[in-house]
């Protein structure tokens, strides 16, 4: 087969399995680019932020960040926080993104968790080069995402609606996304420790300082409550 | 926030999610064993996160003053039971904003 007909036939087999994801991403990322319009950043904010970073949670995050005072060290620390998961889908890749060469450094960039869970589970049909298959499902969810947060970043300040409010679309995304794992783990520790912990910082720390030690307490605490986490999941 | 405060500020966060995204590959280039601690970490720490990010949304929200938190808490309750019942991220997250929305609007 020619290098073309090899692509070719690995988009065809890639473009189905993002369909989803191109519904969610046009919809996730429209409100990103229209919460960034609003908040007072040009188009090309999100643009360069969905194309450069390409991890949702924390582009919404760093609206936040942005609007607020310049603090380096704390966004570096709060983007690291929020992407810890992404180590471990780099780890569970290891093996399928070997020996790809050249296409590697990409797949790598753009593993985003959607990506992640096409590229982890897909059963890439017989006579589908690998390499190309994940190239396209990468690059795929990228144009979806970048398209919709531009097209947000552009048309939110034509939208014939006021746009007051709009910004809970990031508190909704990550009530969401708790739920989700609230309804996927055995048992809860984590899930409370991380708001309980939270909460008792804000009440401490106050809203511009809760941060760092929120993040310090809950590494404390988890490592502190290992043992009988480890043995509470051995034993469900 | 100055222009250059702003570019370094977005530096930073392409820096901790490369970081994250690359560290894998680098650490672990030939099938290494990954730490156990590492290993517990990735299992118990999204949850966690996502907590802690849940309360990073309402940080600014006073229960004393002005609205008092009650277009949140209504908000969040409706995006929340929403999403037990149909598990439908899209529908819940279009719905609790709108309803938020309409609430600050109109009614606070």
């Amino acid at each position: 087969m020619t290098k073309q007909s090899t692509a070719g036939a690995a988009l065809r087999a890639a473009f189905p399995k993002t369909l989803p994801i191109l519904a969610g991403f046009l919809f996730l990322g429209f409100s990103y680019g229209i919460y960034m319009n609003v908040s007072g950043f040009s188009f090309l904010y999100p643009l360069f932020m969905s194309l450069l970073v390409f991890a949702g949670s924390v582009e919404f995050v760093a609206v936040s960040m942005l609007l607020g005072a310049f603090d380096p060290v704390q966004a570096l620390l709060m983007t690291i926080m929020i992407n810890a998961r992404h180590l471990f889908y780099g780890i569970s890749m290891l093996d399928k993104y070997r020996g790809l060469g050249k296409k590697k450094p990409y797949l790598i960039f753009g593993l985003c968790d959607e990506t992640f869970s096409i590229n982890c589970t897909a059963d890439i049909p017989a006579g589908i080069d690998r390499g190309w298959f994940y190239f396209f499902v990468t690059l795929l969810n990228q144009i979806y995402w970048v398209s919709g947060a531009t097209l947000g970043g552009l048309l939110g300040s034509v939208l014939p609606v006021k746009t007051e409010g709009l910004d809970f679309v990031m508190t909704a995304l990550f009530v969401v996304i708790f739920l989700d794992q609230w309804m996927k783990e055995k048992n809860h520790f984590s899930s409370l420790t991380g708001l309980a912990v939270s909460l008792v910082c804000l009440l401490i720390f106050k809203a511009d300082g809760f941060m760092i030690p929120a993040m310090a307490g809950i590494l404390l605490a988890l490592t502190a409550l290992r043992k009988p986490l480890e043995k509470a999941e051995a034993k469900a | 926030m100055t222009t250059t405060q702003q570019i370094i500020t977005i530096a930073m966060v392409i820096l901790g999610t490369m970081l994250t995204r690359f560290l894998p590959f680098l650490l672990f280039p030939a099938g290494k064993k990954t730490p156990k601690y590492i290993e517990y970490l990735g299992k118990v720490l999204p949850a966690a996160v996502f907590g802690l990010l849940v309360i990073y949304c309402v940080r600014n929200v006073s229960v004393l003053e002005g609205s008092h938190g009650i277009p949140e808490i209504l908000a969040i309750a409706l995006t929340a039971g929403l999403h037990l019942w149909k598990k439908n991220m899209f529908l819940s997250i279009a719905a609790g904003t709108l309803f938020y929305m309409a609430l600050l609007q109109f009614i606070f």
